[in-house]
C-alpha cells in the first residue's frame, strides 16, 4: 500500500515524530475544561512507539491508536481489562468516532509507561459533577476531588469511571482526531476538499473525483497533519457503535483458556521457582523467630526466607512451596491493638458514636436545622446499623512473578495500579522507576483488592534476594486472612416523623468514611431537615476501597432505614419513598419503572414478599426490587428486578452484565460475608466458611435500562451492588416483621 | 514418573506422585487455561476431566490419573479449534467478565450436557453448584446451558441499539 513498506515506514516514522513532537499537542483544550487524551506535553512519541507500535508497518497515529498496513485499527486503552468490559467498550468508543470497521478493530492494553496516566481524565472528571451537586452536599464533593486527586499521575482502574471519563474525554477525542488527521493527508493527496471526504468502515472516499482508499494508505501521511484539539464529536443520532450491544473483544480468549492472567505468567526465556508466604495473622506484627527445620529437608525446596513482614518458601513447584510453609514454626510478634474480637471492634465504635451522641462528630452534609426539627416531630424512630469487614476475594489469587536482574526488574502481575506498583517496587528494592517494567495482562478480578500493590513488592524483594525468577502466589487462606479489607462499620439513624409519617427530620452518624464522600447522604429525598455526621474510629484491619466503597455498607444502613421510616408511617415503602423524590425526576422514573417491571403493586404468594431500596453512586441511579421466599423460615432469593439510569448506555448488555455481577457481589456479602476476629487474627480463612452465593442460590435477575439524556453519563462496574443488600433486608422484614440491622443475613435465619 | 493421556496425548512427567494434577499441567506441562482458586476443592476454578468426569484437580494427585485419560479446557474444542455447543453459548450470552473461573464453569458444564442432553434448572444447580463465579455470571451461564442445549434461541451476535 503505497510507501508503507514494513522496511520503510518503521525508520521514517519515529524520525518524523521525534522532529516535530507531535505527540506534544495530545493536551487539548476546550470549552473551559481541560479536555485531555492523557499524554503528557512534550513527551517523545519516539520513546512511546516502541512499546505500542512494535509491529512492522504499523503506523501510531495518536498516542491512543495505531493502524497497520491491513488497515486493522488498534485502539491502546490505558485502563486494565477485571472483568468490567472496559476495553472492548474503550474500543467501541474510539472506533465510532473514527468510523472504523468494527470487524478489523483490536484493543490493546498500554504499557505502563508514564504517558498513559489518566491525570487530565482524572482532574476533569470533577467538573460535570460538581455542576449536578444539590448546594447543599457541596462540602462533600471536597471529598470526591480528594478521591480524584489521589489518580492523579497514576495509571488506575477503579472507580467505575473508565468509560465516563477515559471513554467520554479521551478515547472518542482521539477517534475524532485521528479521522479529521487521515481526512487531511487524503484531501491534500487527492486535491479536493476535506469537507467532501466521507468516511465509513476503516476507508475514505470522494464521490465527486471517484477516489477511495482504506485509512491504512493515508497512516504515515495522517501523523503528519495537525492535531485538531477540539475535534468535533458524534452526537447522538450519529452513533454508530456506541450505545451497541457489541460482543466484548476479551471473550474468544476466555472460553479456550489461553486468556493470559497475571498468575499466567510465562516469561520466555526464564526458568521460574516459586514462592508460597506467610503473612503475620495480625495485622503490625513480625516474625521473630521461625522454626524451618521440616521444610528444609522437603522435596523441591530451594530457599526459606524471614522477609520479617513475611516468610517465604522458594521451590521447584507451588504446591511443593506452600506444602513446605505450612509446616514452619513461626513466632509473631505482639500486636499492640486492643481489638482481639469483633465485639472489641464495635465496642471501639460504640464509643465513637456516644462522644458524639446527638450533634457531635464532623459534618458531612446538613439541611435546615436537623435538631429543631427533631423536637417539632410528631414521632421519631432510632436505630443502630452494623456492617462486617469482608475480603475482597478475587478469584486469581493475589500473586506476581518478580525477575531482578542487572540493576532491572521486571514484573508480572494482575494490577489495577500498574504505575504505582512500578513506584512500590522501585523504591522497595531500590532501583529507579525506569529501571522496573511492569507487565500487566488481564487480571482474574480485582475488587478494588488490586489498587494494593503490596504482594507486588513482595515479590520483588524475593526476587532480589533470591537473584532467579520467581512466581510468588498467595494461598486463598493468606488472601481471605491476611490481605486488605472491605472495613467493619456502625451507623446510628434517628428519623422525625410529622402527624402525616412524613420524614421532617434525619440524622445519622457513623465511624467510617472512606470513598466517595456522598455515599452516605441521601441527597435525593425531600427532607427538609437532615443532618449526616462522621465520628471516625479506628480499624483493627487495613483498608482497602472494596467494590461500591462506602456506598456498599452506606446503601445499607441508609436504605434499609429509610424503610423502617416508611414501615413506622404505616406507607408502602415504594410510595413513600415516590412522595419524597419530588425534585429527583430521574430517581423517581427509576423507582416507577421498577415498581411496574417487578408488579410490586400486585400481591405475592404466600410466604414471599418484595423488598426496595434505590441508591445513586458513580453516576448511575439504581433501583432493585427483590422478592424472598421465607416460607421455610430461611431466605430463599425468588426473583429480582433492576433498573438503571446512567444518563447514557455505551453498551447495553455489557451494562447489564456489570448490574447482574455488581447484584450478586452485594447479595454474597448481604447473605454469607462476614470476617471474624479471634486473638486478633481473621478466623475465616477459605471459600467452605467465608462462603459465596452459588448459581442453586441466584435468581432470574432482569435488569432494565433508561437513557435519561442530557447529563453526564454515569458508571457500570458498581452501583449495581449498593440496593442489594437493603432491598433483600426490606423484603425480610415484608415477609416476616424482621427487622435486620446487622450482615450477614444467612446466619440470622437457621 | 507419571504416565497418563492429557488431551489425547500419551504424557510421561517427571512429578511427585502426590502433586494435584492442577500443577501439574499448569507448571510442568505448561497449559495455563487451568486456574488455582482455593486448593481445597471449594470453588471449581480448577475443574478438568478424568476418564470424562468433572474432578477438582487441585485436589486430586497426579498419580490418580495415572494411565486415564485428562482432558483440560485446551483440549475440548476440535482440531482445528472449531468450538464446542457450550463454548459458542459462552460466546453468544456473552457470558465472562474476569473470565477466570470460566474454564472451570465450561468443563463442569460440558461434563453436565454429555450427561443430559437437557438439563433442567435443578439440574444445572445440581452440576454446577460447585463452581464459584465471583464476578456474578450465574444467571448467563444457567442461560448459555440452555442455549447449548437447544432449550432456548442464542443471541444474535450484534445485539444492536437497546434502551
Amino acid at each position: 500500500m503505497n510507501d508503507m513498506s514494513p522496511e520503510k515506514t518503521e525508520k521514517s516514522k519515529l524520525g518524523k515524530w521525534s522532529r516535530r513532537g507531535f505527540i506534544g499537542a495530545g493536551v487539548l483544550a476546550g470549552g473551559g475544561l481541560l479536555i485531555g487524551i492523557g499524554v503528557r506535553p512534550g513527551n517523545p512519541i519516539s520513546s512511546l512507539a516502541p512499546k505500542v507500535a512494535g509491529g512492522a508497518g504499523e503506523q501510531l497515529v495518536n498516542s491512543w491508536v495505531k493502524i497497520d498496513t491491513n488497515n486493522i485499527i488498534t485502539a491502546i486503552v490505558p485502563h486494565c481489562e477485571m472483568g468490567q468490559g472496559a476495553h472492548s467498550v474503550l474500543g467501541q468508543m474510539l472506533a465510532d468516532e473514527l468510523d472504523a470497521d468494527w470487524a478489523n478493530v483490536r484493543v490493546m492494553q498500554a504499557p505502563a509507561d508514564g504517558s498513559y496516566v489518566v491525570t487530565d481524565t482524572a482532574r476533569m472528571f470533577l467538573a460535570p459533577f460538581t455542576l449536578n451537586a444539590a448546594d447543599w452536599i457541596e462540602p462533600t464533593w471536597n471529598g470526591l476531588f480528594t478521591q480524584m486527586a489521589r489518580m492523579a499521575d497514576a495509571m488506575i482502574t477503579g472507580g467505575s469511571s473508565s468509560i465516563r471519563t477515559t471513554g467520554q474525554f479521551s478515547m472518542r477525542v482521539a477517534g475524532a482526531s485521528a479521522r479529521k488527521m487521515l481526512i487531511g493527508a487524503a484531501a491534500e493527496s487527492w486535491g479536493v476538499p476535506a469537507d467532501e471526504i466521507v468516511t465509513r468502515d476503516s476507508m475514505m472516499s470522494h464521490e465527486a473525483s471517484g477516489n477511495s482508499a482504506p485509512y491504512s494508505e493515508f497512516a504515515t501521511a495522517a501523523a503528519e497533519q495537525p492535531m485538531d484539539q477540539t475535534p468535533t464529536l458524534k452526537t447522538r443520532d450519529q452513533y454508530r457503535l456506541m450505545g451497541r450491544s457489541k460482543a466484548r473483544t476479551d471473550i474468544p480468549a476466555k472460553i479456550n483458556g489461553t486468556a493470559e492472567f497475571g498468575i499466567d505468567a510465562a516469561p520466555e526465556g526464564l526458568d521460574l521457582s516459586y514462592a508460597a508466604v506467610v503473612r503475620p495473622p495480625v495485622p503490625g506484627t513480625e516474625a521473630i523467630s521461625m522454626d524451618a527445620s521440616r521444610a528444609q529437608g522437603m522435596s523441591g525446596v530451594l530457599q526459606i526466607l524471614n522477609m520479617g513482614n513475611f516468610v517465604a518458601v522458594v521451590a521447584d513447584s507451588y504446591w511443593q512451596a506452600q506444602q513446605a510453609v505450612n509446616t514452619i514454626a513461626i513466632e509473631w510478634s505482639q500486636s499492640e491493638s486492643p481489638v482481639k474480637t469483633m465485639d472489641d471492634q464495635f465496642a471501639v465504635f460504640a464509643a465513637a458514636l456516644d462522644e458524639a451522641g446527638e450533634t457531635g462528630g464532623s459534618e458531612v452534609a446538613a439541611r435546615g436545622d436537623a435538631q429543631s426539627a427533631f423536637g417539632e416531630a410528631a414521632r421519631t424512630i432510632s436505630a443502630e446499623y452494623h456492617a462486617p469487614y469482608l475480603a475482597h476475594a478475587p478469584m486469581e489469587p493475589l500473586n506476581c512473578t518478580a525477575h531482578v536482574a542487572d540493576g532491572k526488574c521486571d514484573i508480572w502481575t494482575s494490577t489495577q495500579v500498574p504505575l504505582m506498583a512500578r513506584s512500590e517496587v522501585a523504591s522497595t528494592i531500590g532501583l529507579s522507576t525506569d529501571d522496573v517494567v511492569i507487565h500487566h495482562p488481564y487480571l482474574g478480578g480485582a475488587f478494588g483488592r488490586r489498587l494494593g500493590a503490596e504482594y507486588v513488592a513482595m515479590a520483588a524483594r524475593v526476587a532480589q534476594t533470591t537473584g532467579y525468577p520467581v512466581k510468588l502466589i498467595w494461598s486463598r487462606e493468606e488472601d481471605t486472612q491476611k490481605a486488605l479489607y472491605r472495613c467493619a462499620d456502625m451507623s446510628r439513624l434517628r428519623a422525625g416523623l410529622d402527624e402525616s409519617g412524613a420524614l421532617i427530620a434525619y440524622d445519622s452518624v457513623f465511624t467510617q468514611r472512606h470513598d466517595p464522600a456522598e455515599a452516605s447522604v441521601p441527597a435525593m429525598y425531600d427532607i427538609a431537615n437532615t443532618s449526616v455526621r462522621a465520628a471516625e474510629a479506628e480499624l483493627h484491619l487495613p483498608f482497602q476501597a472494596w467494590r461500591s466503597v462506602d456506598h456498599s455498607q452506606q446503601g445499607f444502613f441508609v436504605e434499609s432505614f429509610i424503610d423502617e421510616a416508611a414501615h413506622a408511617a404505616d406507607q408502602d415503602p415504594l410510595d413513600y419513598r415516590l412522595a419524597m423524590l419530588t425534585n429527583a425526576p430521574r430517581h423517581k422514573a427509576v423507582l416507577e419503572k421498577v415498581a411496574e417491571i417487578s408488579s410490586w403493586r400486585e400481591p405475592a404468594a404466600d410466604g414471599r414478599a418484595k423488598g426496595v431500596a434505590i441508591v445513586e453512586s458513580f453516576g448511575t441511579i439504581v433501583a432493585e426490587v427483590i422478592e424472598v421466599d421465607m416460607s421455610s423460615g430461611k431466605p430463599v432469593m425468588t426473583d429480582i428486578w433492576a433498573v438503571c439510569d446512567a444518563g447514557y448506555v455505551m453498551n447495553p448488555d455489557g451494562f447489564r452484565n456489570q448490574i447482574e455481577g455488581g447484584i450478586v457481589f452485594g447479595l454474597t456479602a448481604a447473605m454469607y460475608g462476614e470476617l471474624e476476629l479471634k486473638d486478633g487474627a481473621i478466623v475465616q480463612s477459605n471459600f467452605h466458611d467465608y462462603q459465596m452465593l452459588r448459581i442453586n442460590e441466584v435468581p432470574n435477575i432482569e435488569v432494565a435500562l433508561i437513557n435519561s439524556g442530557d447529563v453526564p453519563i454515569g458508571g457500570a462496574g458498581e452501583p449495581g451492588l449498593p440496593p442489594a443488600a437493603p432491598a433483600l433486608a426490606n423484603a425480610i422484614f415484608a415477609a416476616t416483621g424482621t427487622r435486620v440491622r446487622e450482615l450477614p443475613i444467612a446466619k440470622q435465619f437457621v | 514418573m507419571a504416565n497418563f493421556i492429557l488431551n489425547g496425548e500419551s504424557i510421561t512427567v517427571d512429578a511427585d506422585p502426590a502433586m494435584p494434577i492442577l500443577w501439574v499441567v499448569r507448571e510442568k506441562l505448561g497449559l495455563s487455561g487451568t486456574k488455582f482458586g482455593c486448593g481445597i476443592a471449594q470453588c471449581g476454578a480448577c475443574t478438568v476431566h478424568l476418564d470424562g468426569q468433572p474432578v477438582r484437580s487441585c485436589s486430586t494427585a497426579v498419580s490418580q490419573a495415572e494411565g486415564r485419560e485428562v482432558t483440560t479446557i485446551e483440549g475440548i474444542a476440535g482440531p482445528e479449534g472449531e468450538l464446542t455447543k457450550v463454548q459458542q453459548a459462552w460466546v453468544s450470552e456473552q457470558v465472562p467478565q474476569c473470565g477466570y473461573c470460566q474454564s472451570g464453569q465450561i468443563m463442569s458444564a460440558t461434563a453436565l450436557l454429555r450427561d443430559n442432553p437437557s438439563p433442567s434448572d435443578a439440574d444445572i444447580d445440581a452440576a454446577m453448584s460447585g463452581n464459584i463465579c465471583r464476578c456474578g455470571t450465574y444467571t448467563r451461564i444457567r442461560r448459555a446451558i440452555k442455549v447449548a442445549s437447544g432449550q432456548v434461541e442464542p443471541r444474535s451476535e450484534d445485539l444492536g441499539e437497546e434502551a
